[in-house]
């Protein structure tokens, strides 16, 4: 009986390693059928003129499929984006962390996360009917749908992310170290300064990769504010046309296992590879600079 | 780091500054560097002041983004909502009627997806957190899992295309769109459930194995009631997520219009999410429809903020149970 009871316990065991091996299965299969769908489009043209090529007009007869503006389109927005989230989630992460009365806390947690759950789709439309009419009128503009205002509303995205990443790389930092810089006589601000941050940089690094990687994936937001606009941005009041945005746009257009549809597959490939360099960047660096002892990142 | 708070007095600069026994200085000179020491001190004070003022300045920008984009929700889309809107189906092509099947649509869509991905992020969990010993396989599964969290959605919904809906041939249905949210969802599931497993005392796992029980009675019998509440907070946000969710099922569940409701799970089913994205950019007559737009905004913001404040307030009475 007793060895009966030890083959159940491990058959069981057995079960709960497939079941998790399956969720690595599903980025395999992601990846799988990404490359399926989306390798064809390079027997019509080289890698290196789909990347770099300048003329982005699927539809067109023959068509071109240069996605450089698109690309130029992605990163831009996705700079931009943290040029404003990365000093505001990692500033409200202090905060939280910090420097608020734990009553506080215990309200402006709730709203961080309230901020992430927002659905993109609301986000886009606040970012239509609102920032839009608004950034055209003061700015004086064509249009409000532009490259500056996709990356204010990617920045409120990100922002949860990097915010509660960093706050938990702001909590793993031992005691004693806080502890020792007051002792010796530092203020507050100049624990938090010259031991806290460095303490916790590599959770914040960590924090800042993952929300610009949010940024770069995000679909709806940039669909609806950024313009559709395909060429390279010459200011931040262009409108543009991100990655994201084309597929979402175009692929209930392309017919089905044409040349587009592939093309638009080829550019999920280059969106995916763009994210997952991040995360393993992300990942490289929680490992590397592992806080020794409670950390949980 | 609650409970250490700095010692206000020392560092307001109020203490003398000690120069030792037997300090030949002159009681002149030695106000003189008082001062300037109570200067500086002062002067990292203020400094201190600005830094933190600005950080809480952070924080007050974001509550103001939510309150920006809640408000101006609730104050334009109060007046759409009625109970006809809720409950009929659009009308005169989509300018009048409800929006009635996009809620069922996305309770589908959602409840379905958690179906799908909570048993699965549990079982994940448990091997991680129950079974795997730290080496090669548990940190390639993590990898893994920590790479499918950073999958943009857009890469999900092309992925469901061509998987479930072209290769299964599922066709454009709940069904795919289940299936596409669940492994969407699948990371945020995993990683709230061992969040629930590392809260359970490990003397509780001792305690059971020292009675003799195995180690698979232990997980089914000690384990999993005691952190079931924490995961259900965390299926709870794996619901709202999928809720949220317009770029996923894009591609594999969602249309514009159906004139039936699904009557199975091979019929393809209207949203919320995708619907507020319809009505902004694609109808006909996008200013006659705004009052439609921002109704159906609100009710999907309504759905996901009150799912996430149920999860929010019940794990703040979990933890104070601990």
């Amino acid at each position: 009986m007793v060895k009966q009871r030890q083959i159940r316990e491990q058959i069981i065991r057995c079960v709960f390693f497939l079941t998790a091996l399956t969720s690595i299965l599903v980025l395999f299969m992601i990846m799988v059928f990404l490359f399926a769908e989306g390798l064809p489009i390079f027997k019509k043209l080289s890698a290196y003129r789909f990347l770099f090529g300048h003329e982005w007009y699927p539809t067109a007869s023959p068509p071109d499929f240069g996605i450089f503006p698109l690309l130029a389109a992605s990163v831009a927005v996705t700079l931009l984006s943290a040029l404003i989230s990365v000093p505001l989630g990692i500033m409200t992460a202090f905060y939280l962390a910090e420097v608020a009365p734990v009553r506080f806390r215990e309200i402006a947690k709730p709203v961080v996360e309230l901020l992430a759950a927002l659905p993109s789709v609301v986000i886009g439309f606040f970012g239509m009917v609102v920032v839009a009419p608004f950034l055209q009128d003061t700015f004086n503009l064509a249009t409000g749908l532009n490259l500056f205002n996709a990356s204010l509303m990617l920045a409120f995205m990100s922002v949860p992310t990097i915010c509660s990443i960093s706050e938990d790389a702001i909590h793993s930092v031992p005691m004693d170290l806080k502890e020792a810089s007051l002792a010796l006589g530092a203020t507050h601000w100049e624990t938090v300064f010259r031991v806290i941050f460095p303490a916790s940089l590599s959770g914040i690094s960590t924090a800042v990769i993952l929300g610009m990687s949010r940024a770069i994936g995000e679909t709806m937001v940039v669909l609806m504010v950024a313009g559709g606009a395909g060429m390279v941005p010459t200011s931040i009041f262009d409108p543009v046309r991100p990655m994201p945005s084309s597929i979402a746009a175009e692929m209930a257009e392309a017919p089905f296992r044409g040349d587009h549809y592939h093309a638009l597959f080829a550019i999920g490939i280059v969106l995916f590879l763009f994210t997952l360099f991040f995360n393993l960047i992300a990942d490289y660096v929680a490992q590397k600079h592992k806080q020794v002892g409670a950390a949980t990142l | 780091m609650d409970g250490l708070k700095v010692p206000d007095s020392a560092a307001q600069g109020e203490l003398p500054m000690q120069t030792g026994a037997g300090s030949p200085r002159n009681d002149a000179k030695h106000t003189a560097e008082d001062r300037e020491y109570q200067n500086r001190v002062r002067k990292r004070h203020i400094v201190q002041k600005g830094v933190f003022s600005l950080f809480s300045c952070a924080a007050v920008v974001n509550g103001l983004a939510l309150a920006l984009v809640v408000g101006f929700l609730v104050f334009n889309g109060w007046r759409a909502i009625n109970w006809t809107f809720l409950t009929e189906a659009p009308m005169a092509s989509m300018t009048k009627g409800g929006i009635f099947p996009c809620i069922m649509g996305t309770f589908l869509l959602s409840f379905g997806a958690m179906v799908v991905a909570f048993p699965w992020g549990v079982a994940t969990a448990i091997y991680l957190h129950e079974y795997a010993r730290p080496g090669v396989a548990m940190r390639v599964i993590r990898l893994g899992i920590n790479n499918l969290a950073g999958v943009p959605s857009v890469v999900f919904g092309l992925f469901g295309l061509t998987f479930f809906v072209t290769w299964c041939k599922m066709g454009v249905s709940v069904l795919s769109g289940v299936l596409t949210l669940g492994a969407l969802i699948l990371p945020v599931i995993i990683g709230t459930a061992e969040e629930a497993l590392r809260s359970v005392p490990s003397t509780y796992r001792e305690a059971s194995l020292g009675l003799g029980a195995t180690k698979w009675q232990t997980i089914f019998r000690v384990v999993l009631p005691a952190a079931f509440p924490g995961m259900l907070t965390g299926s709870i946000l794996g619901i709202s997520r999928a809720a949220g969710e317009t770029a996923a099922i894009m591609f594999t569940a969602a249309v514009f219009f159906t004139p039936n409701m699904p009557s199975s799970i091979f019929d393809p089913v209207m949203a919320l999410p995708y619907h507020v994205y319809v009505l902004a950019t694609a109808g006909t007559e996008i200013e006659a429809t705004r009052p439609l737009q921002y109704g159906t905004a609100l009710v999907l913001i309504s759905l996901v903020f009150g799912m996430n404040l149920i999860a929010i307030i019940y794990r703040a009475r979990l933890q104070r149970r601990h």
